[in-house]
């Protein structure tokens, strides 16, 4: 408690870049040619549209979790049941792509799915020419991005885990399979609930990824807030008031997931986000 | 307790070293604060300018004509010279933003191409505030060698024989405006119905379009990755340079011609620098340099007397009367453009 000081810049920093601008946000929604008025926060509650580009944006974090879990809890578990030399080795290698920056990633992932695949296989045709192909492309990529979250809490998890419990679950009759869905899958809840939070809530706002990857296609949550705040520029004097609103609705989307994923983990080993 | 307040020292200084990189270090009147899109200027221009006046130049890339708006409404702004777009000059001009230009201090004024002028006219009459720097038109890139029925109608954006080969561009005005002109309407419509019609079409498009594109949009067709293109005549000319396949067509239903002018908002710090490099960008020898750097038309009628015919008798960069003759610049829409943005959303989600 003594070193409590060297938290003080920290607090700064939080008060500046944090709780001020989540205050203007609630200011703006507000507030609009300085006058209090919930009219256009209702307003834009009652937009469907708005929550029809939510629920896409919903349905990519979804998809992106579930994949990541799916292909996540695997190499975790196949990771954690290594030697410990050879594991740190293979998770280093999946670190390593994240020293380099998320744009040019992106932009990677671009040329190889435009150009470097139909090349490979000689054709004209790209997974972008398609809608369809468009979302298996964007979901690929996310899913790519994301990955490393979802794997190291879980081996993590998985590692610490106690291998007595496994044997003693053999001896009392279980085999492999019911050993993992009433021993290993029980006890690795933390690891899943905060991979799915790590993975979750930053591809709700992902947008980068589908503009580029996507070739434009999408509206998403954070580019209708963008427009939303650009466009406004065009005929008032800069109203902000629909996108902070939006940006409320996403601040409360991440809340609830977020309290609702710290349920399930109630001992806070996975380590928690709120 | 003393520890505390050594914290509290330092903490305090954080903050007061973030204020300090807002202001200013320089003197105000040595110093030009430029605001422009991305490779919109040949960068040793501004090197040569620094070093004949000494003055430095900060200059700073935007990425959208509303981000611009929303950085000069700012209080705080402290932007000399800015480019925006036609339209939202005049709703600049409207909002009482711009500084009337004096011309006194810009004899190289009188190289901008009468004819440009008369366009610019509808939107800052006299050009009183503003002066042309860039134009061109809106049109269809295509690659000859996968398009081969004549391209002369926005019509060919429909077709389903290049199905996941076409793109659009990513701007509302841009995609909605020629698919109004496509169906006979006016390009700065203020009906609703017809904004509903053209977002119809472009709905029932989303099967047809590989995306809406920007800089990749360049990328792709110069690599022989898509037929059809909606795109600006600057890039388009930037394009064929790179892969001669390419080519470009106004269609005859008509289309736009923008211009991107040069602006000093009201609220500048250095008007006589300002003018200043406006000047100097008319030089014609400057302005051939930089229309040369940038690909885009340069409207200074002197810096066209010094490119050669590779430009002069390009009909992409210099499009001939008959095809301005089809094309109309954009108009402020006021409030109307929440209509245009509303069909975009409901656009945009039908891919």
């Amino acid at each position: 408690m003594k070193r409590k000081f060297f938290a003080y810049p920290y607090i700064v920093w939080m008060i500046l870049f944090i709780a001020v601008p989540m205050l203007f946000i609630f200011y703006y929604a507000f507030n609009v040619d300085g006058r209090w008025t919930t009219e256009k926060f209702i307003q834009t509650l009652m937009d469907m549209d708005n929550w029809r580009i939510l629920w896409v944006s919903l349905e990519f974090a979804f998809g992106t979790t579930a994949i990541c879990l799916l292909l996540g809890y695997p190499i975790a578990y196949i990771l954690s049941n290594m030697k410990k030399s050879v594991a740190g080795f293979i998770s280093v290698l999946f670190f390593v792509p994240m020293w380099m920056n998320f744009v040019l990633r992106t932009y990677a992932w671009s040329a190889i799915i435009e150009y470097a695949i139909p090349e490979l296989f000689g054709v004209t045709e790209s997974l972008t020419d398609t809608a369809s192909g468009r979302t298996i492309a964007v979901l690929l990529v996310l899913v790519y991005d994301f990955l490393p979250f979802m794997v190291m809490p879980l081996y993590n998890t998985l590692s610490k885990l106690d291998k007595n419990l496994l044997e003693a679950s053999r001896d009392l009759g279980a085999n492999g399979v019911k050993t993992f869905f009433r021993v290993v899958l029980p006890l690795s809840v933390p690891g899943i609930v905060s991979g799915i939070t790590m993975v979750f809530v930053p591809s709700i706002t992902a947008f980068t990824v589908p503009a580029l990857i996507g070739n434009g296609a999408y509206m998403l949550y954070g580019n209708k807030i963008e427009t939303a705040i650009t466009s406004a520029a065009g005929y008032h004097k800069n109203d902000f008031s629909v996108g902070s609103t939006l940006s409320i609705i996403l601040l409360l989307c991440i809340v609830v997931s977020t309290l609702i994923m710290n349920h399930f983990d109630k001992d806070k080993e996975g380590g928690s986000i709120l | 307790m003393m520890k505390r307040i050594l914290s509290l020292i330092l903490a305090a200084s954080m903050i007061l070293a973030f204020a300090a990189c807002g202001s200013k270090t320089a003197e105000p009147d040595r110093e030009l604060n430029v605001l422009n899109w991305g490779e919109y200027i040949d960068p040793d221009l501004i090197d040569e300018f620094e070093e004949q006046t000494g003055i430095q130049v900060n200059y700073i890339e935007m990425t959208s004509n509303e981000e611009m708006l929303i950085k000069l409404r700012s209080s705080d702004s402290n932007y000399d010279l800015c480019f925006p777009s036609d339209y939202i000059i005049e709703q600049m001009i409207r909002e009482d933003m711009l500084l009337p230009l004096d011309y006194s201090k810009i004899p190289n004024a009188e190289n901008i191409d009468p004819k440009m002028k008369e366009i610019t006219n509808v939107f800052d009459p006299g050009n009183k505030y503003s002066l042309p720097y860039m134009w061109g038109t809106v049109g269809i890139l295509y690659n000859t060698t996968m398009v081969d029925e004549p391209v002369d109608s926005w019509e060919i954006l429909w077709n389903e024989k290049y199905a996941g080969k076409i793109w659009m561009y990513d701007s509302v005005r841009d995609t909605i405006g020629i698919t109004l002109k496509y169906l006979g309407y006016d390009l700065n419509t203020r009906n609703e119905a017809e904004v509903n019609a053209a977002r119809d079409l472009l709905i029932a498009q989303a099967p047809l379009r590989k995306g809406f594109g920007t800089d990749n949009m360049r990328t792709s067709m110069v690599n022989g990755k898509a037929a059809l293109a909606l795109i600006y005549s600057g890039d388009a000319f930037a394009c064929i340079g790179e892969n001669p396949d390419l080519a470009y067509a106004v269609p005859k239903e008509g289309s736009n011609v923008w211009f991107d002018n040069v602006i000093i908002p009201k609220n500048a710090k250095n008007v006589n620098a300002a003018h200043m490099f406006i000047n100097f960008l008319n030089d014609p020898e400057n302005a051939t340099r930089n229309t040369e750097y940038i690909g885009y038309s340069t409207p200074n009628k002197a810096a066209m007397d010094n490119l050669g015919p590779e430009y002069t008798e390009d009909e992409t960069y210099n499009p001939s009367q008959e095809i301005l003759a089809r094309c109309e610049v954009f108009h402020d829409l006021g409030e109307f453009v929440e209509v245009f943005n509303a069909a975009w959303d409901k656009i945009k989600a039908s891919n």
